[in-house]
């Protein structure tokens, strides 16, 4: 039934979005922008790709936080016309996808305001799809009691807040505990929104969503490693959705090196191959390398489930898909570029292709 | 002689002659003392040169890796400047200044003091390419400070060297010659007067010498005289004394 009248109300913004996925630089796209050798080059060759002259009017020299900023800027048109023409509950997914980066935004006033910056300067620097209408009465608060009201009652991500955080703990806690509660609130509810959609959408976002899950579940336990972080409150920031929720979390929780995290991602077969190369490549058991071999399979799958969000027709994963996988590619252009500027030709290859 | 180079302007007395030549005594330790210094400071000067050579070949390789390690964060987190920023509370890297004695020049050298935080920056994501961006960067820092204090040391050595050569060649070229040339001049001004001495007691005594000759023949004559006078009074036999007038004797 689902197929059936999902075309009258989100037919043409599937038809649009799978035209956008088209455009995704592909393989050989890649290999001749690993070619150039200036940024001149790279930016002829990103003019022959679906980027058309969107670096047309800058000045050179490139450098690569314009081009970064360029391209998101054209995912950002893509996704804000996307937006305008959604219908429920389409637009309420799509504002679902843009709270992940109001998320961001908002914390980053809130470590402006308690450090009594000019807030102002700051709301250019926050993400472009984090930003909403009310986002600039945000600085007008001066303390942080003032800024816990006001985030509760003109963002949409009042619940979360409400419902993780009192105005003290805003004050008291490392802002990246504040974050990622916030953000551990945000992905169960997307979760549970997801759920109310229905099959087959809600089939597709627990895919992604439960590995979104487990990545931040298993980063924060790595990352928690030898600071200040209690097991307690390292447990309370791991969200209670994905795989590896309960029982894996719990063991998350009490781990203390990266051995044990390893043995918890044992029990989960597409998690184990993460661990399987580090350890037989490292046998040493430096664990910061590890860690950022393990971050490089957590892209590689990323990718992947998002590629398979594809495969399934008449559902929404594919907006949120395709949100991710023009991240993803805005993250290769970002690091091709910064291999070309800092000649660093070697490293040029440990980009995820997406196609 | 005395006009061969410049010489201090002082009388040509012996104890000037005692006083130059304790002069130049000191002047020559001086100038080996210095010499020493100096070549002490230049083996110095020599191994800092290649320190800095090294240290700046190996900041250049350290500040690429720690922009790149830059780049991997920003692929993994994306932008988190401004939360670094707001997050630091405390210095976490420090440099003391200390110092350091080579052969009497002080050289200012620069040490680091890393004090361990934990910033949970990155917690969700990419927080270890965050440490380690953060290892070297410190590492590019400490680099830096490291070139640093080898580049104050440069500088400094190199003016102390400067001057100390000043030194040895002006005691080496002017000051010596100098004394040298005084000493001369006196030892020379000394002998002329020795000699001129000599030739006047010469004068003298030859002086001395025809004197008492004409004297002696002087005396001659007069004995010679009275013998004939006595001759010839002998002769007249007590012939009046009054009746011939002496002639005056003068001496």
């Amino acid at each position: 039934m689902e197929g059936l009248f999902f075309n009258v109300d989100s037919g043409f913004l599937e038809g649009i979005v799978r035209g956008y996925k088209a455009g995704i630089l592909t393989q050989s796209q890649y290999a001749s922008l690993g070619q150039c050798e200036t940024l001149e080059d790279f930016r002829t060759q990103l003019s022959a790709s679906d980027y058309g002259n969107f670096l047309a009017n800058e000045p050179s020299p490139l450098s690569t936080s314009t081009i970064a900023d360029k391209a998101t800027k054209v995912l950002v048109d893509q996704f804000n016309y996307l937006r305008s023409n959604s219908v429920q509950p389409l637009s309420k997914f799509f504002d679902y996808i843009t709270y992940a980066y109001m998320i961001d935004n908002v914390i980053l006033l809130i470590t402006g305001t308690l450090h009594e910056r000019d807030t102002h300067e700051l709301l250019q620097r926050c993400h472009p799809l984090g930003v909403f209408d009310t986002m600039p009465a945000l600085c007008v608060a001066t303390n942080v009691e003032e800024l816990y009201q006001s985030v509760l009652v003109e963002t949409a991500l009042a619940p979360y807040f409400r419902d993780c955080l009192s105005a003290s703990d805003l004050d008291d806690l490392n802002i990246e505990i504040v974050r990622n509660t916030v953000y551990k609130a945000y992905l169960e509810d997307f979760y549970h929104f997801c759920t109310s959609l229905g099959s087959p959408t809600s089939d597709v976002m627990h895919r992604i969503l439960s590995f979104e899950a487990d990545r931040r579940t298993i980063n924060i336990t790595i990352n928690s490693f030898g600071t200040e972080l209690t097991k307690e409150q390292r447990a309370k920031l791991f969200p209670t959705i994905g795989r590896l929720f309960p029982e894996g979390n719990n063991q998350l929780a009490k781990s203390d090196d990266i051995d044990q995290v390893r043995q918890v991602c044992e029990n989960i077969s597409e998690y184990r191959s993460f661990f399987d190369n580090t350890s037989s490549q490292l046998g040493g058991g430096n664990e910061s390398s590890a860690a950022s071999e393990l971050e490089d399979h957590f892209f590689t799958t990323e990718v992947h489930l998002n590629k398979q969000a594809f495969m399934q027709q008449f559902q929404y994963g594919v907006f949120y898909s395709y949100m991710k996988l023009k991240e993803q590619e805005i993250r290769n252009l970002t690091w091709i570029a910064e291999c070309i500027a800092q000649d660093a030709r070697d490293r040029m290859q440990d980009f995820i292709p997406i196609f | 002689m005395s006009g061969t180079g410049p010489r201090e302007n002082i009388f040509a007395t012996r104890m000037a002659l005692t006083n130059t030549k304790l002069r130049l005594k000191g002047a020559q330790t001086g100038h080996s003392l210095l010499a020493k210094k100096r070549d002490a400071l230049t083996t110095r000067f020599r191994a800092i040169l290649k320190k800095v050579d090294e240290a700046k070949r190996k900041m250049g390789r350290v500040m690429q890796l720690a922009s790149f390690s830059m780049a991997e964060v920003t692929y993994a987190t994306g932008d988190i400047s401004y939360l670094v920023q707001e997050q630091a509370k405390s210095a976490t890297f420090r440099v003391k200044a200390k110092q350091e004695n080579v052969s009497g020049v002080v050289l200012p050298a620069f040490e680091v003091d890393r004090v361990p935080d934990f910033n949970l920056t990155g917690l969700g994501r990419g927080g270890q390419q965050v440490i380690k961006a953060r290892e070297v960067y410190a590492k590019a820092i400490e680099t830096l400070v490291e070139l640093a204090s080898l580049q104050t040391a440069f500088t400094i050595l190199d003016e102390v060297i400067r001057a100390t050569n000043r030194r040895v060649n002006a005691i080496e070229h002017v000051i010596i010659p100098r004394l040298e040339n005084t000493i001369k001049y006196v030892l020379s001004e000394l002998d002329e007067m020795d000699r001129e001495e000599f030739f006047r007691l010469k004068k003298v005594q030859g002086k001395k010498k025809r004197d008492l000759a004409a004297r002696e023949s002087a005396r001659a004559a007069e004995e010679a005289d009275n013998v004939a006078l006595e001759a010839t009074i002998d002769d007249e036999g007590g012939g009046d004394l009054l009746s011939s007038k002496d002639e005056d004797v003068i001496f």
